[in-house]
């Protein structure tokens, strides 16, 4: 089904709960209320035939609420419309960062969700095995987080090591002009970093 | 009873028989066995981990441990400008970098609705081909080498070395190409290229007869992969597998015929689907793909057009030197470029393309200005890996090997 019949279709099959279809570069992304990713994605897959979860991602919208936001690639295989792609994207707040996992819907879910968690702290409802995949069991930040200076904070590694923040100076990276202070010799390189929070995580 | 599902009659469903009946004689209880395997063993082709639960020589229970590779690829991206990132996707798929470049360009210029010059696409479809057979051959070799036979996998490098010096000649680099920019190439096709790489196309084509005959019928190859490590299509599709590991398991999925991007709706080739969707079938996928990439390069070694081969938008690609240092509105447009960097619009666009190891998928978050918001990659390998722990159980230790070798992955593109 192409990707706008199949927002359409979404849209009467969860009345109030979807919204508008939005087309850019010949995508359609259309937002879906949270309380019900689980059962769009069940429907998505069964009746509207998008069987292949090409991606999930986050976004961390940092400063707005809520802030995060899941996003879900579908596409369509093994049939004579393989080339139809279907973006699903919802909210998630910054205080209760949950969502129901996909795992139950594709498996193929079970890795994507394990590394959203892992860089950004949402948490899955129903996920069969919900541990840190990039970073180490134990590590106690979620590097992907705006408010996650790029130089790193530093961490143990439990009976092996201990990684410090790595020197920013000089690097290719860039950072919002304003943002630096005038005594950059001084300065921790924490505060170059665009959208630090001067407390650090806890 | 054991619970374990045997895909294999044979030798495996054996031992599995013998292990219960000396359980049900003996009275003991099986003791398993935990093995770690990696993350430095040879046949894991990089730095993965598996943990093996082993009942005897069978494996019952298998824990992949990924990210010994991670260097947060996503994070440095979301603090650079777009060209910026360009020789980081060079370490994404460290055997194939030229198409890892290309796949990064195309993926921004969708965003930023580009579309390059046509001889520009062609040489992006030349890179992408190279750089498909380099990956390929190793993964081959290297599947061949974990089953005992060494000598294809040196062989092979006889031919990623003239590859290499293919891609040198273009690029200037060997490893790190870093060739590609938003909109464009760094330089043009070099002089004698077209006629250097038809030649070494019109020689490969012998040595791929000549793997096929070390390998295709080569007994103890065969023995070490036919029905080892089946995955069904339902399975293939529900764990998002890409690549030759999907198609190996009988569905026709690639992104160059079901999505065109660049040239390739142009060129003549097919896209080879196993049958059962064991180690062997992924083999014969890569090797006939290996075929059909020579076609496809065939075709595009012939028909090069004339014309740029960069985006004309002088604000949007750096203009040329000479006229850097003699005209002003050049020497702005370089300066803007350098500082701010490509003025994207605000939105979000997802971009895949057809990759040695599957579909490398960039989706990129822009608010707008020179630097992605949010960009995050979706490897193939890392989604390949996830079938992982379903797959293993059931197979003898020695199995093991041979299906890490046959799902050919890169752990630099797995771990970001």
């Amino acid at each position: 089904m192409p990707a706008p019949d199949a927002i359409a279709s979404l849209q009467k099959q969860f009345p109030g709960k979807i919204g508008q279809a939005k087309e850019f570069r010949g995508e359609w992304t259309v937002d879906v209320d949270r309380d019900i990713v689980r059962a769009a994605a069940a429907y998505i897959k069964g009746t509207l035939g998008f069987n292949y979860i090409v991606d999930i991602s986050s976004v961390d919208y940092f400063g707005e609420e809520p802030r995060f936001e899941m996003v879900y690639e579908f596409c369509v295989l093994g049939g004579p419309n393989n080339q139809q792609h279907l973006r699903v994207k919802t909210k998630v707040s910054e205080d209760d960062p949950t969502v129901d996992s996909l795992v139950p819907v594709y498996q193929g879910a079970d890795w994507h969700e394990r590394e959203v968690y892992d860089m950004m702290g949402i948490k899955f409802n129903g996920h069969p095995d919900l541990r840190r995949i990039l970073m180490w069991d134990g590590y106690p930040y979620y590097p992907l987080k705006k408010d996650f200076p790029l130089e790193g904070l530093s961490s143990d590694l439990p009976g092996e090591a201990f990684s410090r923040p790595a020197p920013l100076e000089g690097g290719p990276f860039v950072a919002a002009p304003e943002l630096i202070p005038p005594t950059v010799g001084e300065a921790p390189t924490t505060a170059l970093e665009p959208r630090a929070k001067p407390a650090p995580l806890s | 009873m054991s619970e374990t599902l045997l895909e294999t009659p044979d030798s495996v469903a054996r031992a599995a028989q013998q292990i219960e009946q000396f359980q049900a004689e003996s009275g003991k209880m099986g003791e398993k066995l935990i093995l770690n395997l990696g993350p430095s063993h040879p046949s894991t082709h990089g730095v993965l981990r598996v943990l093996l639960e082993l009942d005897g020589e069978i494996v019952t229970k298998a824990i992949p441990d990924i990210g010994y590779l991670h260097r947060g690829d996503e994070k440095i991206a979301e603090n650079m400008t777009y060209n910026q990132f360009v020789p980081y996707t060079d370490r994404l798929d460290y055997l194939a970098p030229l198409a890892s470049n290309v796949a990064y360009a195309l993926a921004v210029e969708k965003l930023m609705g580009w579309t390059i010059p046509p001889r520009g696409q062609v040489i992006r479809v030349i890179c992408s081909e190279l750089a498909r057979i380099s990956a390929h051959l190793l993964g081959m070799g290297a599947l061949a080498m974990d089953c005992g036979a060494m000598t294809v996998f040196l062989y092979i490098f006889t031919e990623r070395e003239k590859i290499y010096n293919l891609i040198e000649l273009l690029t200037g680099a060997r490893f790190t190409t870093s060739y590609t920019r938003i909109g464009g190439q760094t330089r043009d096709l070099p002089p004698g290229f077209v006629d250097q790489a038809k030649a070494f196309v019109e020689q490969f084509k012998g040595k791929i007869d000549e793997l096929d005959q070390l390998l295709s019928r080569n007994k103890i190859f065969v023995d070490r992969n036919k029905g080892i490590g089946i995955i069904t299509k339902e399975d293939a599709i529900d764990f998002g597998l890409t690549g030759a590991n999907l198609r190996g398991s009988g569905v026709y999925y690639d992104v160059r015929k079901d999505r065109p991007y660049l040239t390739y709706s142009e060129y003549g080739f097919s896209v080879p689907v196993g049958s059962v969707g064991d180690c062997y079938d992924r083999y014969l996928c890569r090797l006939e793909e290996l075929r059909q990439s020579v076609r496809i390069l065939e075709q595009a070694l012939t028909h090069i057009p004339s014309g740029p081969i960069n985006i004309g938008d002088g604000k949007g690609f750096l203009p040329r030197k000479d006229k850097v240092l003699t005209k002003m509105e050049e020497l702005i447009h370089q300066f803007i470029l350098v500082t701010e960097g490509i003025q994207a619009p605000v939105g979000e666009v997802y971009f895949g393309a057809e990759n040695p190891k599957g579909e490398l998928g960039f989706y990129i978050n822009s608010k707008g200005g020179g630097v992605p918001y949010r960009m995050k990659i979706r490897s193939p390998s890392f989604v390949n890996l996830s079938i992982l722990s379903k797959l293993l159980p059931g197979h003898m230790m020695s199995d093991v090997v041979a299906i890490l070798g046959s799902l050919d992955f890169v752990m630099g593109e797995c771990d970001r």
